[in-house]
């Protein structure tokens, strides 16, 4: 456990709305339960040490000294001749106090602290943190030892100030939730109907807040437990009272001549804190909402691929009988039934349908780059390329022969990374250019999707550069290995309108200038009135359409593509199809 | 960045002050122990009155205090009441012992959550179930818990390799000393290595999940860059918060382990010194805890500043 007293592990410091089934989550998990069974046996067993011990914990008879477990001193006897089962009983005690004096104490402190500088703000809340941030700073252990020393071994005040030195935790915690809380419409809607200060914050706030601090307490006991038991075997214990430290201690010197007095209180001690401390992870689970259960990087893909060198004039990509699935609570759920899709050198297909209509799911499923959790059940893909495929496996193409543009720009770049070393990393990873060539080719390409000053966004990090710089970064990056197919999933829906115009424009330029097939998945009829050759219209998983981009516009055939373009063709629109298509076709 | 390092030092200065000054009331209030204790139980009531006022005990409180830091300041800690010993000279033996202890333990607490946080993140399932549930464990055992436990199962059966008791100095020799270091080093680190490992995992997860790290999937980069070098650097900066403060805990959690293995460090110093009132010597021993404290959170956000270009250009 934490040393500090004043670090607890952190809780999230979003007011979690508890839910009303907590108790029901919570019983169903072992682990949870079983803690909560061995915590309430301890605190009876601290209520009936005098029922349940089977001799005086202080009784001392020559004949138990240091005597090996027994039929009547089922854990034998300490150097001094007193029973260790009984003392062993006892002890709880002290420890149960521990952990009531000093959470209460923290919990109370650090509550009301809270409450106060995260509703009031300002001053109370300057004070408020500064006195927190002294607490954390304190050296916690040298400040008991020395109040010890001061006071005499009275385990209560002792307990007092560890209580104030916990004190910080739930002071942090309880301020962060407040202030969110505090910005919630309901606490102003109870402000604008008369309700008091105080009512408001113990009705509304204290409510949103309860489930986290039940979790720091738990922890807070477990640290209370921890040190109140070191603090005894450095011999700062009441000599008069049984305790766990006090019997590691005595143990403890007692070590080459009976090593196993020091496995009783060492098991009894571990027991405790770990189960509080598991009952306060369990809790937390259950209110967060676990992010535990990782689904194991396992790969079911039962697409078959076939990837070949092309001979003549066969689709760049083909795609049959698709299907997506997603693990949910109740069992794989299909998000693709069977999308079949397919696209010639040099053409632009745009895969139209609205959001949850499984578009990106298929977009990814081609690139391989499915989330966790998701599996592809069927289907076939045949890339055929320009040159010799060097292997089966799809990661031999992403990045080379395939690319990918995302939707949001900015959140496809890594923050912690230049854009300059982000695109050399991506060009290296499909080039056996050196560093330097990189570079040259990178300040190339970044000049090429129209960035003013290349070497200046080059060295930029990504926060310093805006959205429509970062998509002609993230395109430049994407044409980098000069890619046959280029899947685009909504390159523009992010951006400004005026930024969208561009970032088309120059996605059609790119698209002439290298031939290269684009895959432009979106949602905007306008864009693919724009951009693309063929459109397939997708709904509900399926592909319910598809043809030629000016055949679909003018006798759409299926009800969806007809509401698709109902809801986006106004007569801007309108106009701007009849100028490009009449360019262009 | 200059107002920021400025605004930085000022509030170290003045945690520095009040920590100290905190301290300095505590002891004092058992101030006429102190006299009592240095004389021996015969001692008279005019022989105490003597002592504390030889000692300036006697005076009010804020004068003290203000008396230990002038000289403090002037680079004189005075000496300890019982034993006379410069408080330099005792901090100067004990702290290399305590500091090779915690860094040996900061190693161990990074090289191992790295590759436990990372290994569950990356292959989740049953390896991350079997890491998590080590690590709450870990973190929940007391140090000195654990210390016990590494002497009752290593160092007795193996003495030799282990020695229950006792230090060898790195200077002395490098095996002696890591005999003497590495079983309370590993009683110091576990506790941390749960949690740090616990912070990496869930932020490498978290990190797992961004649209970049699918970018930088389509764009051909090895697996291997993108675990090691894309989501633990942005992993690294919550976890590196989660590190200082376990190694500011440590430097609470040390005085309990150097007892148990009789390892001559600062806390064993600290705690005998609060334990007689030696005030020279506590008030010594917890600047130096506090300088070490402030020193790390200057040291985490001079770190975060590398780990995040964001924070870099606030400051």
């Amino acid at each position: 456990m934490s040393d500090n007293p004043a670090v607890l592990p952190p809780t999230s410091a979003e007011p979690s709305a508890p839910k009303p089934g907590v108790m029901r989550d919570l019983a169903r998990r072992p682990v949870a339960v079983g803690s909560a069974v061995v915590l309430l046996v301890v605190v009876l067993v601290a209520i009936f040490a005098p029922l349940m011990a089977p001799f005086d914990p202080d009784g001392t008879q020559l004949r138990l000294t240091n005597s090996l477990p027994s039929a009547e001193y089922l854990l034998g006897g300490d150097r001094s001749g007193r029973d260790i089962l009984s003392r062993l009983l006892y002890s709880a005690r002290a420890t149960v106090m521990a952990a009531v004096i000093a959470t209460t104490v923290a919990v109370v402190l650090g509550v009301v602290t809270g409450l106060l500088a995260g509703y009031y703000g300002r001053a109370a809340d300057w004070i408020g943190s500064w006195i927190a941030n002294v607490l954390i700073a304190v050296p916690g252990i040298i400040v008991l030892i020395t109040l010890y020393a001061t006071v005499g071994s009275n385990q209560r005040v002792a307990m007092v100030a560890l209580g104030i030195l916990l004190a910080p935790n739930f002071f942090r915690l309880v301020r962060a939730l407040t202030m969110s809380v505090r910005k919630e419409y309901y606490v102003d809607a109870a402000r604008v109907s008369g309700l008091s200060d105080l009512r408001i914050v113990s009705r509304h706030v204290l409510y949103s807040v309860r489930g986290p601090i039940v979790v720091q307490a738990a922890f807070a006991a477990g640290v209370a437990i921890s040190l109140q038991a070191g603090l005894e075997f450095l011999g700062l214990g009441d000599a008069g009272a049984p305790s766990w430290g006090g019997m590691l201690l005595e143990a403890f010197t007692n070590i080459y001549r009976a090593p196993l007095q020091l496995v009783w209180p060492g098991i009894a001690l571990a027991v405790v804190v770990s189960a509080l401390v598991m009952l306060g992870n369990s809790i937390r689970d259950t209110l967060e909402g676990s992010k535990t259960r990782v689904p194991s990087a396992e790969r079911h893909s039962k697409l078959s691929v076939n990837i070949s060198k092309s001979t003549g004039d066969e689709p760049v990509m083909t795609l049959e009988g698709l299907v997506v699935e997603y693990r949910t609570v109740t069992g794989w759920k299909r998000v693709v039934h069977d999308a079949s899709l397919s696209v010639s050198k040099g053409e632009v297909l745009g895969l139209i349908g609205e959001s949850g209509s499984g578009k990106s799911q298929t977009a990814f499923a081609i690139l391989d780059l499915l989330p966790a959790g998701a599996r592809i059940a069927g289907g076939t893909l045949d890339l055929r390329l320009r040159s010799e495929p060097r292997s089966q496996d799809r990661a031999s193409v992403l990045g080379r022969s395939v690319a990918y543009i995302a939707q949001e720009p900015r959140s496809n770049l890594d923050p912690s990374f230049t854009v300059g070393q982000q695109l050399v990393e991506g060009i290296r990873a499909s080039s056996d250019r050196s560093r330097a060539d990189a570079k040259t080719y990178a300040l190339e390409l970044l000049d090429r999707v129209g960035i003013v000053d290349p070497r200046k966004t080059f060295d930029a990090y990504p926060h310093e550069i805006s959205g429509g710089m970062a998509q002609r970064v993230l395109i430049a990056g994407a044409i980098a290995p000069e890619p046959e197919l280029l899947i685009a999933d909504e390159p523009t829906t992010a951006l400004d309108v005026t930024v969208q115009a561009e970032i088309l424009e120059l996605l059609r330029q790119l698209q002439e200038e290298r031939g290269m097939a684009i895959v432009l998945v979106t949602h905007n009829f306008g864009v693919v009135a724009d951009l693309c050759d063929r459109v397939a219209v997708m709904d509900a998983g399926v592909i319910v359409e598809e043809g030629v981009t000016q055949t679909v516009f003018d006798a759409p055939q299926h009800p969806k593509t007809r509401a698709l373009l109902d809801a986006i063709l106004d007569a801007d629109v309108v106009r701007q199809m009849d100028n490009q298509t009449g360019a262009t076709l | 960045m200059l107002s920021f390092v400025a605004r930085r030092i000022a509030t170290g200065v003045a945690l520095v002050l009040i920590v100290t000054a905190i301290t300095f009331a505590m002891v004092f209030a058992s101030g006429s122990n102190i006299a009592a204790n240095i004389l021996g139980e015969n001692a008279t009531a005019d022989q105490i009155a003597a002592k504390q006022s030889e000692l300036g005990l006697d005076r009010a409180l804020p004068i003290q205090y203000f008396d230990w830091l002038t000289s403090a300041l002037g680079g004189d800690l005075g000496s300890s009441y019982f034993t006379g010993e410069q408080v330099w000279g005792a901090l100067a033996t004990r702290v290399p012992v305590t500091v090779s202890l915690v860094v040996f333990a900061m190693l161990l607490i990074v090289i191992v959550s790295v590759a436990a946080g990372v290994l569950a993140a990356r292959r989740g399932g049953k390896v991350d179930s079997a890491v998590q549930m080590v690590s709450v464990v870990g973190f929940a055992l007391p140090s000195y818990w654990i210390a016990l436990v590494l002497v009752l199962l290593i160092a007795i059966p193996m003495p030799r390799v282990f020695p229950p008791t006792g230090y060898v100095p790195l200077s002395e020799s490098v095996w002696g000393w890591l005999g003497t270091a590495t079983l309370p080093a590993l009683a110091l680190a576990i506790g941390g290595i749960g949690a740090v490992s616990q912070q990496i995992r869930g932020s490498m997860l978290d990190v797992l999940r961004l649209d970049y790290i699918r970018t930088l999937r389509s764009r051909g980069i090895s697996p291997r860059s993108i675990f090691y070098r894309h989501a633990l650097r942005n992993a690294a900066g919550p976890a590196l918060t989660v590190l200082s403060l376990q190694l500011i805990g440590m430097l609470g959690g040390v005085i309990i382990i150097e007892r148990v293995f009789a390892l001559p460090g600062i806390g064993v110093l600290a705690s005998s010194a609060a334990l007689r009132g030696d005030i020279p010597v506590v008030m010594g021993t917890v600047a130096f805890t506090v300088l070490v404290v402030v020193f790390v959170n200057l040291l985490v956000d001079i770190l975060q500043g590398v780990l995040n270009p964001k924070v870099r250009i606030d400051v």
